[in-house]
């Protein structure tokens, strides 16, 4: 992932290629360049190639860089989130070692080539923008270095709506695994597991969907098993407000150009919810079904006017909404929000795959967290069943392994 | 995780590095730089040794503890030169011995035997070196070959010059053939592994 401000939409990976310079992305050097070598190519009377673009399979995201990829990355359609537990007698050069692997097939599966001996290398060509984001739970910092671990790396505290099953629970690394194809993220999860065995043990893996990659528009708000547009305030990556909120952290030395990513399981209660009519619903959350706009408003991305009143001088967003109770007016209780649908239906469990990023958790997600949790009547149909909390380490150069500045720091 | 590092040690003999492997601690590449050498050879053709234009991709070895006994070596081979080149040798600092071996019978049935004549990597091109497929044995492992750690393996080509090169270890449940007529090896560990996918006929 490049500089500050450059969102990693994707970029054509391979040569150039006449097929692929119909893919945005590509600095507009290299774009021309791509062309004069794509004219030279062509006889002069053969005619212009067909402009069916190539297949969004074939595009990739830079696993090397400053930052991790798969934080400000635009939201891929699917996402695998591994939590693994280390052995108990894996010790810092055990981490070492590992985070080594995991980065090399990392690097090489995001650019749709192979894995080190890979076992089914024709799975991995189809990168399909795929990001692993690694994090790093309190048990991984500790063996490597106890006075390493931020003071925010510890356990959020038990919310009185919460009903935590430790089955998905804080877990020593996670591994974040996003791809706009499901049979790319599984291969990748199943490379990246192989090389975690002899280190340590898979607790839960949480498979995530969004609307499939092309069915809708960029940048569309993604809607919720509720039917809730979900997420429409959110910082814009790119901007200043992006950057202080989540990579602005001031945690130790190892961590700098990293977050925070908290992982919340928020089981939706559909039978109850089924319950109300669509009225309920939109004032349990303050905002219109339909297209997500306030009640107050018009559009989407309306303010809401928490001092509006109705005819019978209620206010029109109620006291209760999440809306409202979601909001403070500390400008630093604020954070990135990157979720996840999930389903179980044998469970009879669907809900939400809470993802946020901040540069510190305490700071800009518990206090947000504290008021819903003391009133949001959203709160009677949605419980958090899981919930962790890991460091984001910085990203890093070819050649290197997530975690270098913990390891060698 | 390719390292490439050519040695031009035509007076050294295979059996000297390993010595000087094993009192020299963790890396053989501090073997002593013979570079003058000359490379006129039965091989090397007047443009340098064969391994002058050695190189390797992905080199990596399958995981094993020393109780295991024994493991593999893999990767792609290149020969930049303009004659064939034979690797006749090899040795791996943390293994007593080392073949070239080859995997015969192909499909379930494969076995794997040394390959006597030592690989041939024609001109300008490469060897790959594969589970189920050509394959440098490291056997009587000194100690364990961890996840994610690199150790140092040398070739010796037919010239006798010879190239070393670092490769990291990775599990794998694969490369389980057995040795052809089937008597094994002390304590093979391929009965050992949690998932018999393939591999063992």
């Amino acid at each position: 992932m490049g500089a500050a401000g450059h969102p990693d939409g994707g970029r054509p990976r391979g040569r150039l290629s006449r097929r692929n310079l119909f893919l945005g992305g590509a600095a507009a050097g290299a774009g021309a360049l791509g062309a004069t070598l794509a004219q030279r190519a062509l006889p002069a009377d053969e005619p212009a190639p067909p402009s069916t673009p190539p297949p969004h399979g074939e595009q990739s995201v830079a696993f090397h860089g400053s930052r991790q990829a798969g934080v400000q990355t635009p939201p891929q359609a699917h996402a695998t989130l591994l939590g693994i537990d280390l052995d108990p007698e894996v010790a810092a050069e055990g981490v070492r070692r590992l985070l080594f692997l995991l980065s090399d097939d990392a690097a090489r599966l995001t650019r749709g080539e192979p894995a080190l001996a890979d076992t089914e290398p024709e799975l991995a060509r189809v990168p399909a923008r795929l990001t692993v984001t690694f994090g790093f739970g309190p048990g991984l910092v500790e063996r490597v270095d106890p006075d390493a671990v931020p003071d925010w790396l510890t356990d959020l505290p038990d919310f009185e709506h919460d009903d935590l099953d430790p089955a998905w629970g804080q877990t020593d690394l996670l591994l974040q695994v996003c791809a706009d194809d499901p049979v790319t993220v599984s291969h990748a999860a199943r490379i990246l597991l192989k090389d975690t065995r002899a280190f340590g043990r898979l607790r839960w893996s949480q498979d995530g969907f969004r609307r499939a990659h092309g069915s809708q528009p960029d940048g569309t708000t993604m809607r919720n098993l509720m039917g809730q547009v979900d997420g429409t305030v959110n910082p814009a990556p790119g901007t200043e407000d992006f950057e202080r909120l989540v990579w602005g952290g001031a945690g130790p030395d190892w961590l700098t150009g990293g977050t925070s990513l908290v992982l919340r399981r928020i089981a939706t209660h559909l039978d109850t919810w089924d319950e109300l009519d669509r009225p309920a619903r939109e004032a349990v959350i303050g905002r219109r079904l339909s297209d997500g706009a306030p009640l107050t408003g018009d559009s989407e991305h309306d303010e809401p006017d928490f001092e509006a009143k109705g005819d019978g001088g209620l206010p029109v967003i109620a006291d209760f909404a999440h809306v409202r109770r979601a909001r403070t007016g500390d400008p630093d209780e604020r954070m990135f929000r990157r979720g996840y649908n999930y389903e179980d239906r044998a469970r009879g469990e669907a809900g939400l795959l809470f993802v946020s990023f901040q540069a510190d958790p305490v700071r800009q997600f518990l206090p947000v967290q504290r008021r819903l949790d003391e009133l949001d009547l959203l709160n009677q149909w949605v419980t958090a069943v899981g919930s962790a909390v890991y460091a984001v380490p910085p990203g890093c150069a070819e050649g290197g392994f997530v975690g270098q500045g913990l390891l060698e720091g | 995780m390719t390292h490439v590092r050519t040695l031009s040690l035509a007076p050294l003999s295979l059996t000297l590095l390993l010595a000087l492997a094993a009192c020299g601690g963790t890396d053989t590449a501090e073997a002593p730089d013979t570079a003058g050498a000359d490379g006129s050879s039965a091989e090397g053709g007047g443009t340098g040794t064969a391994a002058d234009g050695f190189s390797v991709t992905d080199p990596w070895i399958k995981a094993a503890t020393e109780d295991d006994g024994m493991t593999a070596a893999f990767g792609e081979i290149a020969n930049g030169t303009d004659t064939d080149v034979t690797v006749v040798a090899a040795a791996h600092e943390g293994a007593e011995t080392a073949e070239l071996h080859e995997v015969v019978g192909g499909g379930t049935e494969g076995t794997m035997r040394e390959k006597e004549d030592g690989f041939l990597v024609p001109a300008g091109g490469t060897l790959p070196l594969t589970p189920g497929g050509d394959h440098i044995m490291l056997m009587g492992l000194t100690g364990d070959l961890e996840p994610g750690s690199e150790t140092a393996l040398t070739l010796e080509f037919a010239d006798g010059s010879t190239a070393e090169f670092t490769a990291p270890v990775k599990e794998h449940a694969g490369a389980n053939e057995e040795y052809e007529g089937g008597d094994g090896h002390e304590d093979g560990d391929q009965e050992h592994e949690g998932d018999d996918e393939h591999g063992d006929h």
